[in-house]
């Protein structure tokens, strides 16, 4: 656990990062204690909600006494350590190693509408400088375009064999839905029997999509909206089904939503998500919505009509309600489905209005 | 709930009845999901063998209804056995002699004839909960949907008391609320019973403070009507129910007995509804009104772990749809009614707070995201992510309630000899006026289907897959079977959201006496091949 303020560190274990002296508990990795000094440590295989992996190797760092760089991540703190994260040996590594996994993919640049880490790679390349092409080889993975579900690209072209999806689906969902085939340039990421998604355990919450550190996985619904020219614009709110009350930021390109991604910071999910709070938000842009009043006609059919007649006419039947059988003739159901604001309002508007006791919501349903 | 959804990983036992947590609430099932990799043991009482059963050490498929009685029986192996935290009993709770007395009786053998799961099952679901060092209760509506939904949850909370598995992290008594603001609208006052913050109605002092708050000499002092209720008296000569306001909920689809509650709102002289789409409700309306939906308004809402959260609007309402409380106060404003010069839901949410003990602490700028589970008394306070740490509200002990078995309001007979119980989909929201129209969404599910056990299906004669008819006392629908031995033998299952195959057509055989929640978990029907 990274920055947790109830741990308690001992104060008799020390470390030395950078010529940076610190105190640190038992169990902690070099990777947790130096991400805490704020390092700027690289890395592609990493999820602070997963295991530490190992994998890409980019986290490695030079421990005195030690002949070899170290995978930072996986390797515990022991006390009176000292740590060089960035020198001049594993920047150099690190970018050949950087040249080596972009030189596997089709390509490094992908649209944001991906995924949320989807642009990890395309960082670290830049930042590194390692586009230099010096390893123009073999490619690892397989783009499945045959599963045709709606949600999940899986373009594994891009794929760079870090397991974050795999372990997402077992560690953070429990689920197990896809797994790895085959090593080396063969490596795929693949369900049971290689099924569409569909037909496996997923449940398309999303999450493999979510911690794609290059955007292999994708959201296709967002990226039907990659044309769009609007820059990406993201507004932090919750998720509007269950009552877990899930932190989601909704990415908007000029007025229209184009996809939703999970809030890592979101003190009820932490990041994580379901299909409805993952892909279902289009509902609000959908052209059944209503656009105006409606007063219904003797013929039964609606008019449209202005805000002023619908309220004025929504008031006078209650008003004609309470002349004829009394101010106890008046029923208010609010919605559970609404902020506190329109349940506060429609209670009080049967309180305030009618003096009863008149008002309930869709709790018993 | 009473305890956090952080710490879900936490108990080292944990008992899960009537929810089925990785459909309804799939983000806090990776919780439970989690505790099981840390070695928690996992007891699950459902009818149905749910994905969430499917990963339990121990299921309980329990006849539908049946959950006081295992409840029961569950207690009497705890006290016969010794594992009741007498310390906590003689602490904090009350009346635990004459509970202890009442028990005796109540033997898993007696209750494996009522539950229909064998006794050796419910003792060892009682030895595990019992000995827990850390065990935590879950629930949903599979508890709460009956005609004895406060007997169940009532009997949940004995066994709670009797193990003092409450107060502590990763304990708990603790209830996922169905929809996204659920708790708000009860935090919120909507409720016939209270004022907001649970101030109850009965209470003069209460009466006093919200007379002088909405500058309304009339309010009365008790007298309340939950919606059942004012749905039977709408169009009533006497005392009846004439103009209403719908906000927001489907009601004609997601009630009971459909057919009652469609006559109920054609005898009404007036009904408003507000909503974002024209829902079959919308469509019985004289006015309706257009929401602005979520995504494009500010405002506040409640999470059943009672985290008090802001929502934001990324884009613009829609057409000219307006927010809830701009509609609501437009129309009392006509009305000549005080107190509605709102201009923001800041103004709406800052009065709120002004006028609940439990959100007396918070105001709009605040809550942040999500930084408070309240009550939060005072401003500074930190909030209360677990209840009942040192002491039960209002610092009264924890009863232990006398409570008996009784059947469902309806039992299988020969003219409907299967039980039908319903619930929900993964990938559906409740009548689907959402997640229908979210694109994608048909490719996973685009159909209802009645689940029934694939020997059922021999034994009636009826194919996988084809279209049957399905009645029970209320009425009749069509929809296609799919073999599953989810259900058990003689239990079929179906969820309610989709109108074509409208299931609430059947339902509403009984109502809970105390809280008038329908008994929508359980009605026994006939199936028919068509």
């Amino acid at each position: 656990m990274i920055n947790d303020p109830n741990s308690t560190i001992a104060a008799d274990l020390s470390i030395t990062i950078d010529g940076q002296s610190t105190t640190f508990s038992e169990g902690e990795t070099i990777y947790e204690i130096s991400k805490r000094l704020q390092k700027d440590i690289p890395t592609l295989c990493y999820d602070d909600r997963l295991d530490a992996f190992g994998g890409c190797r980019l986290c490695v760092v030079e421990v005195e006494g030690i002949r070899n760089p170290v995978a930072s991540c996986t390797t515990q703190a022991s006390d009176g350590m000292v740590v060089k994260t960035a020198p001049p040996k594993i920047e150099k590594m690190r970018k050949t190693l950087l040249e080596l996994v972009a030189s596997e993919n089709r390509q490094v640049d992908v649209d944001p509408l991906r995924g949320l880490a989807s642009q990890e790679l395309s960082t670290l390349v830049n930042k590194y400088g390692a586009r230099s092409g010096r390893f123009a080889g073999a490619k690892s993975g397989t783009t499945n375009l045959q599963d045709a579900n709606p949600f999940i690209l899986r373009d594994y072209e891009q794929c760079i064999s870090c397991y974050r999806c795999v372990r997402v689906c077992a560690e953070q969902e429990g689920d197990y839905a896809i797994t790895v085939a085959n090593r080396g340039f063969d490596t795929q990421i693949t369900t049971e029997f290689n099924n569409d998604l569909r037909d496996s355990d997923c449940t398309f919450c999303g999450q493999c999509v979510q911690t794609c550190p290059t955007g292999a996985l994708a959201d296709k619904k967002a990226l039907r909206s990659e044309e769009l020219p609007e820059e990406i614009k993201k507004t932090r709110t919750v998720c509007p089904y269950c009552a877990v009350g899930c932190s989601i930021d909704l990415m908007t390109k000029g007025d229209k939503i184009v996809g939703a991604q999970p809030a890592m910071e979101g003190p009820a999910n932490k990041g994580a998500l379901c299909i409805k709070g993952q892909f279902t938000y289009d509902f609000i842009q959908h052209e059944d919505r209503l656009k105006k009043p409606l007063i219904k006609q003797a013929d039964g059919s609606f008019k449209e009509v202005e805000w002023d007649e619908a309220l004025k006419a929504a008031a006078k039947g209650f008003a004609d309600a309470r002349a004829k059988y009394g101010r106890h003739s008046i029923y208010g159901i609010a919605s559970g489905r609404a902020p506190h604001e329109a349940a506060y309002s429609m209670q009080k508007f049967i309180r305030a209005g009618f003096g009863t006791h008149h008002i309930d919501n869709c709790s018993r349903a | 709930m009473s305890n956090p959804l952080k710490d879900m990983d936490k108990p080292d036992t944990i008992f899960a009845i009537g929810t089925n947590m990785t459909e309804c609430h799939p983000v806090a099932a990776t919780g439970l999901k989690k505790a099981l990799t840390k070695g928690a043991k996992l007891v699950v009482a459902d009818p149905r063998k749910t994905r969430l059963a499917e990963l339990a050490h121990l299921h309980l498929p329990i006849r539908v209804g049946s959950d006081v009685a295992l409840l029961l029986a569950m207690a009497h192996v705890i006290v016969r056995e010794g594992l009741t935290d007498q310390e906590f009993i003689s602490d904090r709770c009350a009346e635990y002699e004459a509970f202890e007395t009442h028990l005796k009786e109540f033997t898993p053998d007696w209750a494996s004839g009522i539950c229909e799961v064998p006794a050796a099952d419910i003792e060892q679901a009682a030895l595990w909960y019992g000995k827990a060092k850390l065990g935590a209760i879950y629930y949903t509506l599979g508890i709460t949907e009956h005609i004895c939904g406060v007997d169940n949850v009532q009997s949940l909370c004995n066994l709670a008391l009797l193990t003092g598995n409450l107060g502590k992290e990763g304990t708990g008594i603790n209830p996922m609320r169905g929809q996204n603001n659920i708790q708000g609208a009860g935090d919120c006052g909507a409720v016939p019973a209270n004022y907001p913050g649970f101030q109850p109605i009965v209470n003069p002092e209460f009466q006093e403070k919200f007379k002088e708050a909405y500058q309304q000499p009339d309010l009365d002092l008790g007298n309340s009507m939950t919606k059942v209720t004012a749905l039977n008296m709408c169009g009533q000569e006497k005392n009846g129910i004439h103009a209403m306001i719908i906000d927001g909920e489907n009601t004609l689809v997601t009630d009971p007995d459909k057919n009652h509650c469609e006559k109920a709102l054609k005898a009404l002289d007036h009904l408003v509804v507000i909503d974002i789409f024209l829902t079959e409700t919308a469509q019985m309306a004289d006015i309706v009104l257009p929401a602005s939906a979520w995504g494009e308004t500010d405002g506040v809402q409640a999470n059943t772990e009672r985290r008090v959260q802001r929502l934001r609007a990324a884009v613009p309402s829609h057409g000219e749809s307006k927010p809830d409380w701009w509609i609501i106060s437009g129309i009392a404003k006509e009305l000549g009614i005080p107190g509605f010069e709102f201009d923001s839901a800041k103004d709406v949410f800052n009065e709120l707070c002004s006028l609940s003990p439990i959100y007396k602490g918070l105001n709009w700028d605040n809550i942040g995201d999500g930084n408070y589970q309240w009550p939060v008394p005072e401003e500074g306070h930190p909030g209360t992510p677990i209840l009942h740490q040192d002491e039960f509200k209002d610092g009264k002990p924890g009863l232990f309630k006398i409570i008996g078995y009784r059947d469902p309001a309806e039992v299988i007979d020969d003219d409907y000899p299967v039980w039908l119980t319903t619930g929900r989909r993964l990938q559906a929201y409740h009548t689907r006026t959402q997640t229908g129209r979210a694109s994608g969404i048909d490719y996973l599910l685009s159909e209802e289907t009645l689940e029934v056990h694939p020997d059922d299906l021999a034994a009636w004669d009826i194919a996988d897959g084809s279209l049957i008819k399905m009645a029970s006392r209320r009425g009749e629908i069509e929809l296609k079977v799919e073999a599953t031995t989810r259900s058990p033998r003689g239990t079929v299952f179906t969820s309610f959201s989709f109108a074509e195959t409208n299931v609430n057509i059947l339902t509403g055989s009984g109502y809970d006496p105390i809280t008038q929640t329908a008994e929508l978990k359980v009605c026994p029907v006939r199936i028919k091949p068509v």
